[in-house]
């Protein structure tokens, strides 16, 4: 399995986000790597279809396909909880659905 | 450069969603007022939007304003645009005034990294609180009401627990 976190210096959630994800990883048993990747500038984010940070891709898949889609930019993602709200980093459930 | 505690406060004057221009003096009558950097793009003023309508709300009737000031790059971010700007107001029914800094002339007066950002001025317009709104994004998680607080203490007389906290959230966008 390859799993890929992407992120942008300029946006602090990265941190929880690599937290929470070796946190899943491990419950669930999963012995991968995160290979953490930086986006420096605004045509790194085209190049890499980047939607803000941080941005996680398992097999190439983004977590979220929803916010897949955002324009691509140097910024903070969004992520939108089921109940209306909203996050700077994917929930557990997304991370734990997305891990199979 | 940031404002310092007990720094008088930088004046401004911004247009605001509601078409008028929304200057420091227009706030005169405002005892306390929280001057918050803040944007629509960036999920950490979204996730604490709703605190802040709730802070106005509650301290409004005791001579409290907050006042929400934009001053992304809208070229590079145009989710933070004039227009978007005043679609967000209506649609989350901000009980607050968001003034566009498009010039950044604010910014760079009062000195913010990130948005959301307070700066708390008492009715001398000194900087009585600069920080973050509480401890958490996540509003279930919250330990600490840092601007609240920092109201309380102040309504009644006395000095904020806290005088500064680090904000969090998402950085201020200059225009290169």
């Amino acid at each position: 399995m390859e799993i890929e976190l992407l992120f942008w210096e300029g946006c602090p959630s990265y941190p929880e986000a690599r937290t929470l994800l070796e946190e899943v990883l491990a419950t669930h048993g999963i012995d991968a790597q995160v290979q953490m990747r930086e986006v420096r500038t605004g045509n790194e984010a085209e190049q890499l279809a980047f939607p803000g940070s941080p941005t996680i891709r398992i097999d190439g898949q983004d977590v979220d396909s929803e916010g897949a889609r955002s324009r691509p930019a140097l910024t903070c993602r969004i992520y939108r909880r089921p109940g209306g709200g909203v996050s700077p980093i994917p929930s557990r459930e997304q991370l734990e659905a997305a891990l199979g | 450069m940031t404002v310092a505690l007990a720094s008088e406060a930088p004046p401004f004057d911004l247009p605001g969603t509601d078409g008028r221009n929304h200057s420091l003096a227009d706030y005169a009558d405002a005892s306390w007022l929280a001057v918050v950097w803040s944007c629509n793009h960036c999920p950490y003023v979204q996730a604490w939007e709703g605190r802040m309508k709730a802070i106005q709300r509650d301290y409004g009737s005791r001579g409290f304003r907050l006042v929400a000031i934009n001053s992304n790059d809208s070229d590079s971010y145009p989710e933070d645009s004039f227009e978007e700007m005043q679609a967000r107001v209506e649609r989350e029914e901000l009980n607050f005034d968001y003034l566009h800094d498009e010039d950044q002339s604010a910014a760079r007066a009062y000195g913010p990294d990130s948005t959301p950002e307070v700066f708390l001025f008492d009715p001398d317009r000194r900087l009585v609180y600069h920080g973050a709104i509480d401890d958490s994004r996540d509003e279930g998680s919250v330990q600490a009401q840092y601007l609240r607080d920092a109201l309380d203490a102040l309504l009644a007389g006395g000095e904020p627990p806290l005088a500064e906290t680090a904000p969090v959230g998402c950085s201020v966008k200059w225009r290169k």
